[in-house]
């Protein structure tokens, strides 16, 4: 008897201190967030959060691969400088008379695409056409990112925005694989993941993200897909649109005017 | 580099530490399976191996985490998977499986060495008495009846063990295969592909062990336990080899969109790991051997050595295919456009070094536990303390 009575007190301090554990550690989080919800959080335009639905769209057609937007951006949300690190970037699509894609993004068009050609394949070839496609997180409705953080650290705004909580990041990087996208790298200093969070910072004050500020030919146009008389519907409601990789689920709502087969 | 990949894509995130993760959690589960074969099948050829099994599967299990954990970039949250854990993501669960796995492990060794561990309590001097004291929870004394209890409970435990360590493991494979952005790894299939592996695996890495420790030990072979392990070894092999090749075969018969730059992964970039290791060296030579052994009737000895070269084969396979699935993976472009390039680091907490290290740490676990228990029961004989060492071992 006294056998089972020592296993069974053995197993109910296990689990005992198990949950202690979770309580101890749990608890003061459970508190500040409570407090931080207590407090409703306004836009600029003193509409809530939530009531936004903020939607992207990128005009392949006006983009002139200057790379302004990248520059931008790198300067508003501190992204450290080179190749890896990008929130946005610019891609330049050539395609040959002989029907071959080629695709570069020289430092991610931060200093725009001066130098052509590219590389030796496209010399020797004749251009048929060429065009840029402006990149960033899609902020997608469904998205792989949020689905398999396992701490929850990447999340959704009410108002459709994905962001990273980088002071719970535990830096594991499975969001980086699950992005479809690329749209997302590892912050050396910080050891966390960073992406574009279309300047959440800025769109809450009012002001539209970077990158559309600069655009020097309109060909981001940042607003709220819910208002009717915003700039972002009216151009939707007149162009075709597409998004990008639709056929895996993520809803993207970076939209975009232009589409051409293989830009993906 | 080569073609296009997105900018972000310059960097290979999930690096060696990411492949003997799968690896080392691999060798749990094959091992536990060939423990459980015997406590729950009642597959009485593997009794000389069976308690063997079960501490080899603790001692990987208890490294499994660390890989992940020197991985991260903030490894001091790590807790947070426990703390605040996001149950949509196949990480997180992983870890409460991983945890629940043990405290069966951990209850089952317990049970399993329970007599012994009494026994030393009793026996023995000094400090050694005051560990198993410790070990023995401080009941010294059993019945017949508490022992049947104990041999009950020990089933149970094996039997529930047999699940959570296939979901363990499949879950490892589902971390990958879950994966929609990359289409190396989005199948359905790679949960199964990684559990026949990881119970290939872990039957070779206890044919390997055990003849090494034989030898070490200068222990008879027990020849009847080592061709029944081989046989299961040879089954699982080639379930393992079809469903692998399964699985290409009909990315190449859909030829979606991806094809064209998974046919370039595998006979460009990864063709030697891929066809040459994980294939051929891997898996097609140790089935013909494994064969061999089983149907020619060869010199015992030789027959001995044939085995432990196959399975050390099959163990070098799997980790080719850890690394062609991780690493692989991670070459193709997610714009489908080009390839990363991979320079694998010495130095660095992600370098070989390092990983060696983290590799070699079960091994020394083992050592220590089976010199505390030793888990050899020879026939007819009680369980003798043999402890591990050069001098034991007559090298010096
Ligand atoms: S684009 Fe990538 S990072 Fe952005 S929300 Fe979609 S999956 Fe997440
Ligand atoms: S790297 Fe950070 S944000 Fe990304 S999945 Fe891991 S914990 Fe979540």
């Amino acid at each position: 008897m006294s056998i089972k009575v020592s296993r069974r007190d053995f197993i109910k301090m296990g689990a005992g201190g198990l949950l202690g554990g979770i309580i101890v550690g749990g608890v003061p989080r459970l508190f500040t967030g409570l407090l931080n919800s207590a407090s409703p959080v306004h836009a600029a335009d003193g509409i809530g959060l939530e009531k936004h639905r903020w939607g992207f769209l990128c005009d392949n057609e006006k983009c002139i691969g200057c790379g302004r937007c990248v520059v931008a951006c790198k300067k508003e949300n501190d992204v450290p400088l080179g190749q890896q690190y990008n929130r946005t970037w610019v891609e330049r699509y050539i395609i040959t008379t002989d029907d071959k894609t080629f695709v570069d993004s020289p430092n991610g068009g931060y200093d725009g695409f001066q130098g052509y050609p590219p590389g030796p394949d496209v010399a020797s070839r004749q251009v048929w056409k060429s065009f840029f496609v402006p990149k960033l997180c899609n902020q997608c409705d469904k998205p792989p990112c949020v689905t398999v953080c396992p701490v929850g650290a990447t999340y959704k705004t009410d108002d459709g925005v994905i962001l990273v909580d980088q002071d719970h990041c535990i830096g594991c990087r499975y969001c980086i694989q699950a992005c479809p996208y690329g749209a997302r790298y590892f912050l050396p200093g910080k050891r966390v993941v960073d992406k574009c969070t279309w300047c959440y910072h800025r769109i809450n004050r009012g002001l539209i993200p970077a990158c559309a500020e600069v655009c020097p030919v309109g060909a981001r146009v940042f607003g709220d897909i819910d208002d009717p008389a915003g700039r972002l519907k009216q151009i939707l409601s007149e162009k075709r649109f597409y998004v990008l990789k639709p056929e895996l689920g993520t809803e993207p709502k970076v939209n975009y005017i232009g589409f051409e087969k293989g830009v993906y | 580099m080569e073609g296009f990949i997105y900018p972000n894509e310059g960097i290979i995130e999930w690096d060696l530490l990411i492949v003997i993760y799968p690896y080392i959690t691999g060798l749990v589960a094959g091992a536990f399976v060939v423990s459980s074969l015997y406590h729950v099948f009642g597959l009485g050829r593997l009794k000389t191996v069976a308690r063997f099994s079960l501490i080899t599967a603790l001692a990987f299990l208890l490294v499994t985490p660390l890989p992940l954990v020197v991985h991260l970039g903030r490894p001091e949250r790590a807790l947070e998977m426990f703390l605040t854990p996001n149950l949509t993501s196949a990480m997180s669960v992983f870890g409460y499986i991983w945890f629940f796995y043990l405290l069966i492990l951990v209850a089952e060794v317990w049970l399993v060495f329970r007599q012994d561990i009494i026994r030393y309590a009793r026996t023995a001097q000094g400090t050694r008495k005051t560990v198993f004291s410790v070990l023995s929870l401080g009941v010294l004394e059993t019945t017949d009846e508490s022992r049947s209890v104990d041999g009950k409970l020990i089933k149970v435990l094996a039997f529930i063990g047999i699940p959570v360590a296939f979901l363990l493991h499949g879950y490892v494979g589902f971390i990958f295969g879950a994966v929609k952005a990359n289409p190396w790894w989005s199948t359905p299939l790679m949960p199964i592909i990684f559990l026949l592996s990881a119970i290939v695996s872990g039957i070779a890495l206890l044919i390997v062990l055990y003849l090494v420790v034989s030898r070490i030990r200068r222990a008879t072979v027990d020849h009847r336990c080592l061709h029944f392990m081989a046989l299961w070894l040879g089954g699982f092999l080639s379930a393992a080899v079809v469903v692998e090749g399964l699985e290409v075969f009909s990315m190449l018969y859909e030829q979606e969109e991806s094809w064209d730059i998974i046919y370039q992964l595998i006979t460009r970039k990864i063709a030697t790991s891929y066809f040459g290791i994980q294939f051929v060296l891997g898996s097609l030579l140790p089935l013909i051997v494994l064969g061999a052994t089983a149907l020619a009737s060869i010199q015992e000895r030789v027959k001995t050595g044939l085995i432990f070269i196959a399975s050390s084969l099959v163990l070098i396979g799997v980790f080719a295919m850890r690394w062609n699935v991780v690493i692989g993976g991670q070459l193709i472009s997610k714009s489908l456009r080009g390839f990363n390039d991979f320079v694998i680091p010495l130095w660095g907490l992600n370098g070989i070094i390092t990983t060696a290290v983290i590799f070699a740490l079960p091994f020394i676990l083992l050592a220590v536990f089976t010199h505390f228990i030793p888990p050899w029961q020879e026939d007819g004989q009680k369980p003798e303390r043999k402890p591990l060492g050069l001098r034991s071992s007559g090298l010096v």
